[in-house]
């Protein structure tokens, strides 16, 4: 059943992205040159999507189950970490350099280009460095 | 339509959209209670595999794309989220860690751009 959910879920994320060209990368470098000619469709998709959202989370977070009585797993973590920003700073560099952010990669992906391949492969690189740097720093 | 999606994972099956973490857990192994991610990213690809991904023109060579995605990697395991994690389900959540994440990666993703895009006129 939640291998269904889910499913149904992968779907609507995916073409959303791909109807809002968030998977183009000059189209999300368009959104970031705050400088050049900028062009804000991309902050109406992210804001669409929150609108959407905050319903489902606002239910979840009063009744603590979802709509089949399952637990759920909403992360509940409230410190501002060196890690959390350090990190989201980082990601940003990468997302700057490309224009090109992790669910969008995987749709890039379908192209069959090098460029997603060498993409996608470096950012699963990037998750095993992440692994290494938690073990370095004594956090798993 | 993304909303949606974020919307029917969280309401019937209890879970985060956050596409870099789901990645992350479904390359480490994909089997027993992963499934559920698998079939969240086979879902997320399907709408491009069928309808085609349209005009893409990659903005960097095959270099500076190796070393953006692994900042891409690096930074959002660090940092907890992406911009569906953070951006849109951590926002949704009302939670300022993950408004603070959002803000400080379009910040610094805005000032790279501004410096490929700008820097050598300024």
């Amino acid at each position: 059943m939640n291998f269904l959910v889910a499913l149904v879920a992968g779907l609507l994320f995916g073409a959303g992205l791909l109807l809002s060209r968030m998977c183009d990368p000059e189209r999300v470098l368009a959104f970031l040159d705050v400088a050049g000619a900028w062009d804000p469709a991309l902050a109406f998709t992210m804001g669409g999507a929150v609108l959407v959202a905050v319903p489902a989370f606002h239910f979840v977070r009063k009744r603590h189950v979802d709509l089949l009585g399952a637990p759920t797993s909403l992360p509940d973590r409230f410190e501002i970490t060196p890690r959390l920003i350090g990190g989201s700073a980082i990601f940003g560099i990468g997302w700057g350099l490309s224009g090109i952010c992790p669910g969008p990669s995987l749709l890039l992906l379908t192209g069959g280009s090098v460029s997603s391949l060498v993409f996608v492969a470096a950012i699963v690189a990037g998750f095993f460095a992440a692994r290494g740097f938690d073990v370095v720093t004594g956090r798993s | 339509m993304i909303g949606a999606g974020v919307a029917v994972l969280l309401l019937l099956d209890g879970r985060i959209a956050g596409i870099s973490g789901i990645l992350d857990h479904a390359v480490r192994g994909a089997f027993g209670s992963q499934r559920w991610r698998l079939a969240f990213l086979v879902g997320l690809v399907t709408p491009a595999a069928v309808y085609g991904l349209g005009a893409i023109r990659f903005a960097q060579g095959l270099p500076v794309l190796a070393i953006a995605g692994l900042l891409v990697g690096f930074g959002t395991r660090v940092g907890s989220g992406c911009t569906s994690g953070h951006g849109v389900c951590g926002i949704a959540n009302g939670s300022l860690r993950s408004l603070l994440a959002t803000l400080t990666f379009m910040a610094s993703a805005a000032i790279v751009v501004f410096i490929v895009r700008h820097g050598s006129t300024a």
